[in-house]
């Protein structure tokens, strides 16, 4: 095998996730639609590359506020996944899965976080079994840990990773609605020694 | 007053009084806010990784890490009239913007040892410190004004306060 260049394996590999990404955050949405007993509408997910910078403009500011849940991943692949959504989406969300008992306001309650950190352990745990099952590995989430911050600080823990191998950031935009439209944002986000192996087991030559 | 400056993430930029410089949402990045009393001159990078020589690929935005971003910021200070040796510095965020119960990796620290690698490039630059809010577990923005030096901080359902 080839000595990779790190350009190479990552030109390859945002090919590879924007991929993975489609199918992963559809499969994650029809896992939120079951856990909240209605229909679910989803628009095609959007991959994007972005600069450090542009990332909070699409979010609406570094300073708009966000729900962030964020998990390890272990087994055959290690490293870690974050999924973001807006405060007052998480909002509704919550509302929905404590029956219309969620507070009024920005702030949430213990419950409410606790409530919120489900909904980020279904999507995020089913956008993981598809890529487990698309690349026949076995993918592991750890618990995930929750925040609600401003969207530029919360964007700094992937951004981080990311910046370890490049300047841009890829990560899937996933807008879905019941009554209300609701943007969803996915990072997954491989250990430099996992990229081979994502990439290899769906048939890529490294 | 003047106009006030944005910067990015892993970006710096240079600024004159009444001038001030701002970055937003910073969470385990580090805000490096340096100013040279007499000449006015400030500026602020917002650093993403604790050291350049630590990452193979080379051809990488400088303004990335503490270790080349702070010299390249005091670079461009003194091209603009700033003197090493009066240059002082105000340091903001580093926050562990998650907590895992038992689980510290080298991810989960990243604040901390971008905290740790800014102070020792100051140190070796001699550089002192007058203030700094780093750590904790929440995001911060920061405002920088040359004139003064103050530089205010920002976090959400926290009070402005000014260090």
């Amino acid at each position: 095998m080839a000595e990779l260049s790190l350009e190479q394996v990552t030109e390859q590999y945002y090919d590879v996730l924007r991929e993975i990404g489609n199918i992963g955050a559809g499969n994650a949405m029809t896992a939120l639609s079951q856990m909240l007993q209605c229909k679910v509408d989803m628009k095609v997910p959007q991959v994007k590359l972005l600069e450090f910078s542009e990332v909070g403009a699409l979010m609406g500011g570094e300073e708009q506020i966000m729900v962030g849940v964020f998990l390890g991943v272990e087994g055959d692949i290690t490293g870690s996944m974050m999924f973001l959504v807006e405060q007052k989406s998480a909002k509704h969300l919550i509302n929905k899965i404590m029956m219309g008992m969620a507070t009024e306001g920005e702030a949430f309650t213990e419950m409410e976080l606790s409530a919120m950190q489900e909904v980020g352990n279904i999507i995020t745990g089913a956008y993981l079994n598809s890529l487990s099952t698309l690349t026949n590995l076995c993918i592991v989430p750890t618990p995930p840990a929750l925040t609600v911050d401003m969207a530029g600080a919360i964007l700094s823990v992937p951004a981080i990773e990311f910046g370890i191998f490049g300047d841009k950031i890829l990560l899937i935009q996933s807008q879905f609605f019941d009554e209300v439209e609701i943007d969803g944002y996915f990072i997954l986000i491989p250990d430099v020694d996992s990229y081979a192996k994502i990439l290899s087991s769906l048939g890529m030559s490294v | 007053m003047g106009e006030i400056i944005k910067v990015g993430m892993a970006d710096l930029k240079t600024c004159v009084s009444p001038n001030g410089v701002t970055t937003l949402g910073l969470g385990s990045c580090v805000g490096i806010a340096l100013r040279d009393p007499v000449s006015k001159v400030g500026g602020l990078a917002h650093i993403m990784l604790p050291d350049s020589t630590a990452i193979r690929n080379s051809q990488q935005n400088i303004a990335k890490f503490a270790d080349t971003g702070i010299e390249e910021l005091v670079r461009q200070m003194e091209s603009l009239g700033a003197r090493r040796g009066r240059i002082v510095a105000k340091i903001a965020g580093g926050a562990t913007m998650f907590q895992f119960q038992g689980r510290t990796n080298s991810t989960m620290q990243v604040g901390q040892r971008n905290v740790e690698a800014t102070k020792k490039k100051l140190g070796e630059m001699k550089i002192p410190i007058l203030a700094e809010d780093t750590g904790a577990n929440y995001g911060r923005t920061v405002i920088f004004y040359p004139e003064t030096g103050e530089f205010h901080i920002k976090a959400v359902g926290k009070p402005e306060s000014v260090i």
